[in-house]
């Protein structure tokens, strides 16, 4: 048995499995319900590594399959990039 | 599937919730809220999370400050077991030239007649509140302590569990396709999973307001502009307020959890709906905000994404009845200011529908006022 409250689900935003299985049985199974209640997937990893947890335990919760549940959208940019390169590299292109 | 509602709600953003809430409250049975996509997933939950008691118009004044004072409370009002994570920072609100000033102290004087704590501020006394302020360029500001940060997401949810506590259904992933209308009466809302009869709807579609509109031969004048908005990994805390320019067309804060998020304007945004990101904005964004606030220079974006504004002519909201339909009322035309509008949207339209006395009165924010070119301009929006 895993200890729930002791697994972190999200490094970035410090959300536990706990927190996770209490939301998803409260009745949120929208993936995008859940990131924005937690914050899962929305700190600097963008979800690199929680999605994957998250989606496995709401194919678990509704039985549908990890491909058919509604994922979040990879949004801009890739990686995080400093707003001063972004400025810098904006004015030599003007 | 077939069913029946005593009122249908269109649009599961704060407005659509927030008015749910109020008329459950009231004793209202049979209310059904109904949902394309999740929750939030509409202008709510891509919002600047921002809240302010400095307007320039007395309706905006009102609506915003006794907003503000409910979501004060809103926690223990909606007994909500999360947090709605009001931060009261306060906004900085930032003049370029002189006449912006102008326009300031003017408002600063109708924001005080109504109760509203603000003032004006010397440049110095700007940078005693932020002190990376890059005052160069800058004439002066505005600021007002109440103002501040609000969880757009929490805050919302917190409205839809105390409904759903006194007896809402929510439909989630549920889109209107169509409204049925005999003579000038409802007959039904038909949807993707069924038909629903009711004599009641409810316009609260957000960005979506025209099409709903259009389902019932409504002209309402109003267009949806896209606006984008980024956000950086968290740091310690560093900024309180809010800093925003009208001028310079941006605003920027600091979260609770220490992510910066900023927005900026552009006319130039498209209109048809469209909610996709553009590097034109990063580049615009990082530029000035460099500028303004340079240390945020150091900051690494983490994410951006946009979300539509729902333009009116005044950039106020508008409330109620429509001479077409009977029983069709609109709770639209937030011109990027609805969320923190959101607990007056659903005491207004509980009020208009159960006919009781207004809190405030709202006669202004009809949408006659268009026709009858009784326009009072607000002029500050980014
Ligand atoms: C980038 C950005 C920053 C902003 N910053 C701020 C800010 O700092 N402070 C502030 O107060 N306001 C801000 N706003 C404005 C604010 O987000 C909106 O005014 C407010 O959220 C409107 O809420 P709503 O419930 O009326 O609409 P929405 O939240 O848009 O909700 C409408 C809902 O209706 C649903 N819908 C539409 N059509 C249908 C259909 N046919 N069937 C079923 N459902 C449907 C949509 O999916 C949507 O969820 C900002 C907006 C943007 C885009």
């Amino acid at each position: 048995m895993t200890n729930e409250e002791n697994t972190i689900v999200c490094r970035c935003s410090d959300v536990t499995l706990k927190e996770l299985r209490d939301l998803i049985a409260e009745g949120y199974t929208d993936y995008n319900e859940i990131k924005r209640l937690t914050r899962i997937g929305m700190g600097p990893c963008q979800g690199k590594t929680c999605t994957q947890i998250v989606l496995r335990e709401l194919s678990m919760a509704t039985g549908k399959k990890v491909s058919e549940i509604e994922n979040q959208k990879n949004r801009p940019p890739v990686v995080g990039v400093k707003l001063k390169l972004i400025s810098e590299e904006a004015q030599n292109n003007d | 599937m077939t069913k029946k509602a005593n009122i249908v709600i269109i649009g599961g953003g704060i407005s659509g919730c927030s008015a749910a809430y109020n008329l459950a409250k009231k004793g209202v049975k049979g209310i059904v809220v109904l949902e394309k996509s999740y929750l939030s997933s509409g202008a709510t939950g891509r919002c600047g999370a921002g809240v302010r008691m400095q307007w320039g118009t007395e309706m905006n004044c009102k609506l915003a400050k006794q907003s503000i004072e409910f979501y004060e409370q809103a926690n223990e009002i909606l007994d909500y077991k999360r947090n709605v994570d009001f931060k009261q920072g306060g906004y900085l609100l930032i003049a370029s030239t002189d006449k912006e000033m102008e326009q300031f102290a003017k408002n600063v004087k109708l924001q005080n007649s109504l109760g509203i704590p603000s003032r004006l501020l010397t440049l110095r006394e700007a940078k005693e509140i932020v002190p990376h302020l890059n005052t160069e360029g800058l004439t002066g500001a505005a600021y007002c302590g109440k103002d501040g940060f609000l969880n757009p997401f929490k805050t919302t949810d917190a409205y839809y569990l105390a409904a759903k506590r006194l007896g809402v259904e929510f439909m989630t992933h549920t889109e209107v396709v169509d409204i049925v209308v005999k003579g000038n009466k409802i007959k039904k809302v038909v949807t993707t999973s069924g038909d629903i009869h009711t004599e009641t709807v409810i316009n609260a579609a957000g960005g979506y307001s025209k099409p709903i509109c259009d389902m019932v031969g409504v002209e309402l004048p109003v267009y949806s502009e896209r606006h984008q908005i980024l956000v950086t990994e968290p740091v310690e805390p560093m900024q309180d307020p809010m800093v925003m320019s009208f001028s310079l067309n941006l605003y920027c804060q600091q979260a609770p959890e220490g992510t910066f998020i900023m927005g900026r304007g552009d006319a130039s945004e498209p209109r048809d709906l469209r909610i996709t990101s553009s590097w034109q904005f990063l580049d615009e964004m990082a530029k000035t905000i460099t500028q303004v606030l340079p240390p945020l220079g150091n900051l690494r974006v983490i994410r951006q994404w946009s979300g539509l504004y729902n333009m009116t002519p005044d950039k106020q909201p508008i409330y109620g009845k429509v001479d077409e339909v009977d029983g069709f009322y609109l709770a639209v035309g937030f011109s990027g200011h609805g969320f923190m509008f959101g607990p007056l949207t659903g005491i207004i339209l509980s009020e208009m529908i159960l006919k009781e006395k207004p809190t405030i009165d709202v006669d202004m924010l009809g949408l006659d006022r268009f026709e009858k070119g009784n326009l009072i301009l607000e002029p500050s929006v980014v």
